[in-house]
Formats: structure tokens, C-alpha cells, sequence
């Protein structure tokens, strides 16, 4: 087991650092960041611009450029801003606040789409079923900002007037200034990550609702569960202890490749919510070509992807007794 | 294979066949001696054929297919025959949907439904785009790895795995960003989306030809003396039809979600030309003032992406061969 992960490991080194080339030739060629800079009126001295460009390292060929930025960023200094602030602390800060929405709505999202997925296999063709797969293929379907623009248009007002005071929040991820107690200040947070992290769930959760139903259905109709039945198990049982074990396997895989996209669908529902986090960097890194935000934050979150496509891989070898891995 | 469907009519049945009753009253074929014999007395259908008649079974399917080319045409050639251009700014302010303005106006005094005409028409042109250039790129790449196998299925698996790792909203909105400044338009943003989304259609296709190339025709074909490019392409690929159309379909879905929430960033079609999600983006601030100009083009993204994909589901079933077979 030890000589997998190890070998995985090992597998996944080469593949990040091309991934770093890739990431670090696409933001090179992605506009001039001082743009900005050399086009302002008047014209701003050569020698500031000089100094720019020392500052975030343009002025060296592209190999030299690449190799300095990789020994830094893998001691963990991931340059300056064009502004002149260090990526590595910004990063980290607006990490958190999307990484936060990230794993409670993949959280819910997957509790929804294993209770939903199992439910419409075990009832197949009902009108359980249909519903179900009615909703996986509108979420499915559904722009998720648009989904949390109407959430927080239509959906923020209904509730607080049902609770005849404000519970949840449309901007930002916790209120201005907040203080107080440790309780009141989750319950701020709470407030604010209801609608966002319920838009997110609704979308990723569809796709794996209908994968988790595939897969419920594949066990359903395997020879080892008409036999539980044929002596004389009871079909809860049959159906939780021998079934849905099993079925829930092939889900692990789903839901690592899946990371990717769940961080894409944050990175949309922040900018609905006001928030300020990876989305806004993005954002902010793309509209003033800034060199460091951009390859910081390409590089990490790559790096995370692949990290959890490895732990899903490891998850499935144990998980799965069939699968070799000596 | 018992049939109770009536015979063919007799001049489908070939020639030097004549029908009569027998004693059961059931009806056969009598084969003269000049025709070849056949097992089946019914006209054998072709592979299109059953798929087609299968597909045509599955109801919500084929409606969500004909709504879907209703909404293609609308939005393609639609702006046309619309009475005010997107471009246009009419002296209504904000006015709810009218029959002078079906779909009501913004605050500029922009029609909307000329907006969203236009804005579908992008959308769709860069979604069809996508579904044909990333299932042909996907479908060569995972053609020739799986067939090839050995370093040319490594390199470009781990390729696959390299496009992969990053998110693609954000290769996306760097691309995009780049492309935009010199383009903005339609194709651009459909070139950068299908260079990133042909990586799924790849893996099936490779899956496929792994197992396809062991087949005895492809032996039979080689041993005839066909070439690589031939076996590839006229006896492997029509065997992997299926699962390339119903991923190509899907892809059109994914394409126009991508592509709206790449505009709603800012940074997909920009303005003066507009698309659904950019309509959306403007719109959600008034969402609850003036909520048709939210509402409309989010309510034409859902349908595009639902139809298409319930086009996805039908076309899954009807080229699954064992699609009939009841669970045990």
C-alpha cells in the first residue's frame, strides 16, 4: 500500500512541474502588465518602469524568468503584485474565505446527490425517481449564477421575512467589523454562507445524483445481491449493508475529478455574493495581467486538483478490494 | 424473434416472393429459389435505422429536440426579422414586456428581446463550434492512442491529465482575456473553449479503440492489407459513433454553460456585443426592479442546456443495444 501512494506520488511530480511550464508560458503570453503603466499621460520616466519591471521579474529571458519564479515559489515565496504587495499572504487570505464555501457545499452536495442517486435506484421509474431526475437535469442545466443570483434576489428576502429577521446575507462572506462572541460571530458566518453554498451544492450535486443512480442501478442488478435475498436477508439490509457499499465506491473518483470544476463554480457564486476571494483575484489578476497572481494562483490550485485526483486514487484502492495495486 | 408486426408490403419484399396464408393463419414468405434464403421473413433494419426508431420511442427526447431547433433557428436567423437591432436604443426606459417589447427594456432603452436574440445567436454559434471542434480534436487524439497505444497513448494521456489539472474557468479567463483583446468575438471564445474541452470525448474514444482493435475485423481489415489511417478511420471509428454524438451533445450543454459564465465574469463576448450571460450580469443588479431583463435570458440558457440534454439522454439510450433488457 505504502509503495502505491509512494509510486503515485511519484507519478503526479512530473506531472505538476509540466503543468508549470504550461501555466508559466500561457500567463507570459498573456498581455503586457505594465500596460497600464507605460501608457499613462504623461508619460510616466523609463526608470520607474525599469524598476517595475525588476521588481516582478520581467526583465530577464523567458527560461531564466521561469526557473526563478519555480526555485521561489517551491520555497514558498511566490513574488510581488504589480502593485507591489506580496502574492503569498493575499493568496492565502482569499484561499480561505473560497475554500470555506468549497468544502461545506461539496459536503452537501454529496450527502444530496448519495440520498438522492440511492433513493431514485431503489425506487427506479416511481414518480420519486422521475422527480429526482427531473431536478439532477435542471441543475444540471442551470448557469449556477444564475442559480445564486436568484437565490439572493428572490430566495435571501423570503427567508428573512420568514424568520422576521435577517439570518442570511447576500454580500460578502461575514459582516463588516464583526465582533462579539465566538457564537454570535458563526452564527454571522453561517448567515453568509447559507445561499452561496446552497447555489454551488444544487449544481455539483445534480451530476453526481445521476452518476450515484447509475451506479446504485449497476449493483442492483448484480448476481451477489440477488443471492443476499435469495438467503433470506432482509431487503434493508441487502440494500444499505451489501448494495449501497458497494455502489458508493465508483463515487470517490466522481467527486475528485469533479474538485476542478467545483473550485470554477466558487469562483462564479463568490462574484454573485460579493465576496472577495479567489474569484475576485482571478478576476483582478486577469484584468491587470498580473504576472504573480496569476501563476500563483493557477499553480495552486492545480497542485490541489492533483492532490485530490491522488487521495481519490488511494481512497479507491482501498475502498475496492479489486483493485491491484502490489 | 417472434413478430406480430404485418409483412412488408409486397414491394418491399424482394422479387420473386409471393405472400399466402397458411393453415394458421399466419402469414410467410415463400422464397423462390432464385433469391438468396433468408432466416427472418421481416425486411432487416439497419443499425440507423433501429437507433432512429428508438430514439423516435423516447418522447421527451425528441420534443426537447424539436424545441431545441426551434430555439437554434430563432436565435441564428432571428435577429433579422426583429423589428429593433440589439445595437438599437429605443426612448423607453425600463418598460415591462409590452407587445411592443415583448421582453421588455433596459434602463438604456435597449429592446431586450433584440438583445437576447442576439445574445442566444452568440451563445449557439459558440456552443456549435465547440461540439464540432472539441469532438474532432478529442475524437483524432483518442483514436490515436488508443490505437497506437505504447509512448504515443502515454504522451497524450498524460497530456489529457495536464489540461486536467488546472480549472479550466481560469486557463479560460487567461486565454479568453488575451484573445479578447484583439477579437472579443464569438470565434475566438469558441477556439480557446474547444482546446480545453475535448479532453473527456478523448478518454472514451480511447477506451473504445482499446478494446476495438482487438476485434477480429480489424485483423480481417489488416490482414487485406489496409492501412493504419484506414483501419483508424473507416473501420474503427463508425464503431464508436455512438458514444462520440451523445458526448458531442452534451458538449454543446457544457459549451454554452462555460461560455455564459466566462461573459458573466467579463470575460467572455464584451460589449458592444452581448451574450446570455452578459445579459445576466447586467441584469442582476435590477433583478428584483426590473426582473425580465434577469429572468428571460437565464430562462433561454435553461432551456438550450435542459433540451440538450435530454437530447443527450435519448440519443444514450437509443444507441445502447442492450437498452431494452429488463433489470433482473
Amino acid at each position: 500500500m505504502l509503495s502505491f501512494i509512494i509510486r503515485r506520488l511519484l507519478i503526479t511530480i512530473p506531472l505538476v512541474l509540466l503543468a508549470s511550464v504550461l501555466v508559466f508560458l500561457l500567463v507570459a503570453n498573456s498581455g503586457d502588465p505594465l500596460a497600464d503603466l507605460k501608457g499613462r499621460q504623461p508619460p510616466v520616466p523609463p526608470q520607474v518602469i525599469e524598476a517595475r519591471e525588476k521588481l516582478i521579474g520581467l526583465d530577464k529571458p523567458l527560461p531564466q524568468r521561469y526557473w526563478h519564479w519555480l526555485t521561489n515559489f517551491v520555497q514558498g515565496d511566490m513574488g510581488r503584485t504589480i502593485r507591489g504587495v506580496e502574492v503569498r499572504p493575499l493568496l492565502w487570505q482569499r484561499m480561505q474565505i473560497t475554500l470555506r464555501m468549497v468544502v461545506l457545499a461539496s459536503i452537501v452536495a454529496i450527502v444530496l446527490a448519495i440520498g438522492a442517486g440511492v433513493l431514485s435506484a431503489v425506487k427506479q421509474y416511481t414518480v420519486t425517481d422521475y422527480t429526482f431526475t427531473f431536478a439532477g437535469f435542471l441543475f444540471l442545466s442551470m448557469p449556477v449564477f444564475w442559480l445564486a443570483a436568484l437565490m439572493k434576489e428572490y430566495g435571501a428576502i423570503r427567508l428573512n421575512k420568514l424568520f422576521g429577521k435577517q439570518v442570511v446575507f447576500t454580500v460578502g462572506p461575514e459582516s463588516p467589523n464583526l465582533a462579539g462572541s465566538f457564537g454570535h460571530r458563526l452564527a454571522d458566518y453561517a448567515g453568509h454562507l447559507v445561499l452561496p453554498t446552497i447555489a454551488l451544492a444544487l449544481i455539483s450535486f445534480a451530476a453526481w445524483s445521476r452518476y450515484q443512480r447509475a451506479t446504485m442501478l449497476d449493483v442492483l442488478g448484480a448476481d451477489y445481491i440477488r443471492l443476499a435475498r435469495a438467503k433470506g436477508l432482509s431487503r434493508s439490509r441487502v440494500m444499505v449493508r451489501h448494495a449501497l457499499r458497494n455502489a458508493l465506491i465508483p463515487l470517490v473518483t466522481v467527486v475528485a475529478i469533479d474538485t476542478g470544476a467545483v473550485f470554477g463554480g466558487a469562483v462564479i457564486t463568490e462574484r454573485v455574493f460579493a465576496w472577495q476571494g479567489m474569484g475576485a483575484l482571478l478576476v483582478q489578476g486577469v484584468e491587470t495581467s498580473d504576472p504573480n497572481i496569476l501563476l500563483a494562483w493557477l499553480m495552486v490550485t492545480s497542485v490541489l486538483v492533483v492532490l485530490f485526483n491522488l487521495i481519490a486514487d488511494v481512497l479507491y484502492a482501498v475502498l475496492d478490494p479489486r483493485i491491484r495495486y502490489g | 424473434m417472434a413478430d406480430t408486426r404485418p409483412p412488408p408490403a409486397s414491394d418491399e419484399a424482394g422479387e420473386g416472393q409471393e405472400l399466402r396464408q397458411t393453415e394458421h393463419g399466419v402469414q410467410v414468405h415463400e422464397v423462390a429459389t432464385t433469391t438468396p434464403e433468408r432466416e427472418f421473413t421481416v425486411a432487416a433494419r439497419s443499425q440507423t435505422q433501429m437507433i432512429v426508431r428508438r430514439f423516435l420511442a423516447h418522447k421527451l427526447a425528441v420534443g426537447s429536440l424539436v424545441v431545441f431547433l426551434i430555439v437554434v433557428v430563432v436565435s441564428l436567423i432571428g435577429g433579422r426579422f426583429w423589428k429593433y437591432s440589439y445595437a438599437d436604443i429605443t426612448d423607453e426606459f425600463s418598460t415591462p414586456p409590452s407587445w411592443g417589447h415583448p421582453m421588455g427594456t433596459d434602463d438604456i432603452g435597449h429592446d431586450s428581446m433584440a438583445q437576447i436574440l442576439r445574445g442566444a445567436q452568440k451563445s449557439v454559434q459558440v456552443a456549435l463550434l465547440v461540439a464540432f471542434l472539441s469532438t474532432t480534436l478529442g475524437a483524432v487524439i483518442g483514436a490515436l492512442a488508443g490505437y497506437y497505444r505504447g509512448w504515443i497513448d502515454s504522451a497524450l494521456m498524460r497530456f489529457t491529465d495536464l489540461v486536467l489539472t488546472i480549472p479550466y474557468i481560469a486557463i479560460l479567463a487567461v486565454l479568453a482575456a488575451n484573445v479578447a483583446d484583439k477579437a472579443g468575438n464569438w470565434f475566438f471564445v469558441g477556439l480557446v473553449l474547444s482546446a480545453l474541452l475535448w479532453t473527456y470525448i478523448a478518454r472514451v474514444v480511447r477506451g473504445q479503440f482499446l478494446s476495438l482493435r482487438e476485434k477480429e475485423f480489424v485483423e480481417a481489415a489488416r490482414a487485406l492489407g489496409a492501412s493504419d489511417f484506414r483501419i483508424m478511420f473507416r473501420h474503427l471509428l463508425p464503431n464508436a459513433t455512438g458514444s462520440i454524438i451523445v458526448n458531442a451533445t452534451v458538449t454543446v450543454a457544457v459549451a454554452i454553460l462555460v461560455e455564459t459564465a466566462l461573459s458573466f465574469l467579463g470575460l467572455g463576448i464584451r460589449p458592444p456585443d452581448t451574450s446570455l450571460g452578459l445579459l445576466i450580469s447586467q441584469g442582476q443588479q435590477a433583478a428584483t426592479t426590473r426582473p425580465w431583463l434577469f429572468w428571460f435570458p437565464g430562462i433561454i440558457i435553461v432551456i438550450i442546456a435542459l433540451t440538450v440534454n435530454f437530447i443527450g439522454d435519448g440519443l444514450r439510450d437509443a444507441f445502447d443495444p442492450t437498452q431494452t433488457r429488463v433489470r433482473a
